[in-house]
């Protein structure tokens, strides 16, 4: 195996904690509880670890980052280790004072979600009352303090109505970015397909929708798109190429090569507390099972798109294939496409789609 | 046009590959020589005119082959909502 290029990113999800309650949630269905979370230490030594093998961004990422009451500590680590530092928030837990004094630490950059472009819609998809009210304050708060804003907004097929009521709300709330994000169907979102999956028309007027948006809103906010894959011709390059540029540390210390990595059988996770993230990255299991593009089966192997897309998602093709190894069964070339089309028909031709179940410990 | 770098983007040296790097909301630009020359006189002070006439004396290199790189390269980050203007 040759040696891989250094990692660009680190995810670091602080805890699962969160008072939000979304039914989309990439969080795994089995949560990190408070007692086995890393230290401050361990944190503070795993950002300096990972400045050292080469990331150059960190996400703080959870569950909510804001329910750590060491975040402003964690932020200057961060900062320290010379890392730019993102903080992924819904906002519930931000006051000013606590802004203030993430700013001071080093904070680079605020990355908000929003649940909803309405409050009705907003508190229900959350499960958080007055959550929207809190996000519309949060975001006057971190413009306010001069940092730089990205809108984090899952779309779904309940809210993909609201696209453009959306985009112009997070322009009125400053933001400079909005991430158009479809919901993936990873950790609880897979509890919720049959309410949340758009239909096929949906995602057509979303494309053209989007196309438009970019060119009305140009120079002045910039619209990234994740549209959502189950309606694609050709998988997604998971994480741009398994083990290839990024790595996420869980709350309680596990190092994997996407957030979702751990739906997948078979693979075993090393821990942050027993190995350095540099050794881990280079040599472990997990990292090396999926690397590179000698692992791939066919069609992938003869297909001119197999130093595009490597392959698609792993844990897309564990989900709905039931074999972590198999082309991505989105991809129109692999077998399984067939049973995902149904499962689509299936899943946006239920009648009752308003129920939704929500992110929860167990 | 006085250009200056948004907030939240930032040079940075990457030490673990030996590159300048222009580090943004979700991006890492990695910089080649010429990139960086521009960059790290971007301060929201100089003018592009000023900014050409010192890389001009920098580089011992006709002034107006050095604006037409100079704006590409801005106006191009400026699209990407990286670079901003002090005069507009």
């Amino acid at each position: 195996m040759p040696e891989p290029n250094p990692p660009i990113a680190l995810l670091a999800e602080l805890t699962h904690r969160c008072p939000l309650m979304c039914p989309y949630c990439s969080n795994p269905l089995e949560l990190v509880q408070k007692q086995q979370e890393l230290t401050t230490d361990t944190w503070t030594r795993v950002f300096r670890e990972a400045a050292d093998i080469g990331v150059l961004q960190l996400h703080l990422s959870g569950g909510e980052p804001a329910s750590r009451r060491d975040i402003v500590e964690l932020t200057a680590a961060a900062h320290a280790a010379g890392l730019y530092t993102n903080l992924i928030t819904s906002g519930i837990g931000l006051t000013q004072a606590r802004l203030a004094a993430l700013v001071n630490a080093g904070l680079d950059h605020v990355q908000l979600s929003l649940q909803g472009a309405r409050p009705e819609m907003a508190d229900r998809i959350g499960g958080y009352k007055g959550g929207y009210d809190r996000k519309m304050r949060v975001a006057e708060l971190v413009t306010d303090a001069g940092l730089p804003l990205t809108l984090n907004a899952v779309m779904h097929r309940q809210n993909l109505a609201d696209l453009g009521q959306t985009l112009d709300l997070a322009l009125s709330m400053g933001a400079r970015r909005i991430e158009v994000a479809c919901v993936q169907f990873h950790g609880w979102a897979t509890r919720n397909r049959a309410s949340l999956l758009p239909t096929e028309s949906q995602v057509e007027q979303l494309k053209k929708d989007i196309a438009i948006a970019r060119d009305t809103y140009r120079n002045r906010m910039a619209i990234d798109f994740v549209p959502p894959d189950y309606y694609s011709d050709f998988p997604k390059a998971c994480m741009g190429g398994w083990g290839s540029t990024g790595l996420v540390v869980s709350p309680a210390g596990q190092v994997m090569p996407c957030h979702a990595a751990d739906s997948i059988p078979g693979l075993a996770f090393e821990s942050v507390a027993d190995r350095h993230l540099g050794e881990i990255w280079r040599s472990s299991h997990a990292f090396n099972a999926y690397r590179g593009t000698d692992w791939l089966p066919q069609p992938c192997q003869s297909c001119e798109r197999r130093d595009v897309d490597f392959g698609g998602c792993r844990c897309q093709a564990a989900a709905l294939a039931a074999d972590p190894g198999a082309t991505d069964p989105v991809c129109r070339k692999s077998p399984y496409r067939p049973k995902v089309d149904a499962m689509i028909e299936d899943m946006t031709s239920r009648a009752s789609a308003s129920d939704l179940t929500y992110r929860k410990f167990g | 046009m006085t250009p200056y770098l948004l907030s939240g983007v930032r040079l940075h040296f990457d030490k673990v590959r030996n590159t300048n790097v222009l580090l943004a909301p979700e991006r890492a630009l990695m910089l080649d020589g010429v990139s960086y020359e521009i960059l790290r006189r971007v301060d929201g002070i100089q003018s592009v005119v000023e900014i050409v006439e010192d890389l001009a004396r920098a580089f011992d290199a006709p002034a107006e082959v050095i604006r037409g790189d100079v704006d590409a390269f801005l106006n191009d980050l400026k699209t990407q909502l990286l670079v901003g203007d002090r005069d507009a």
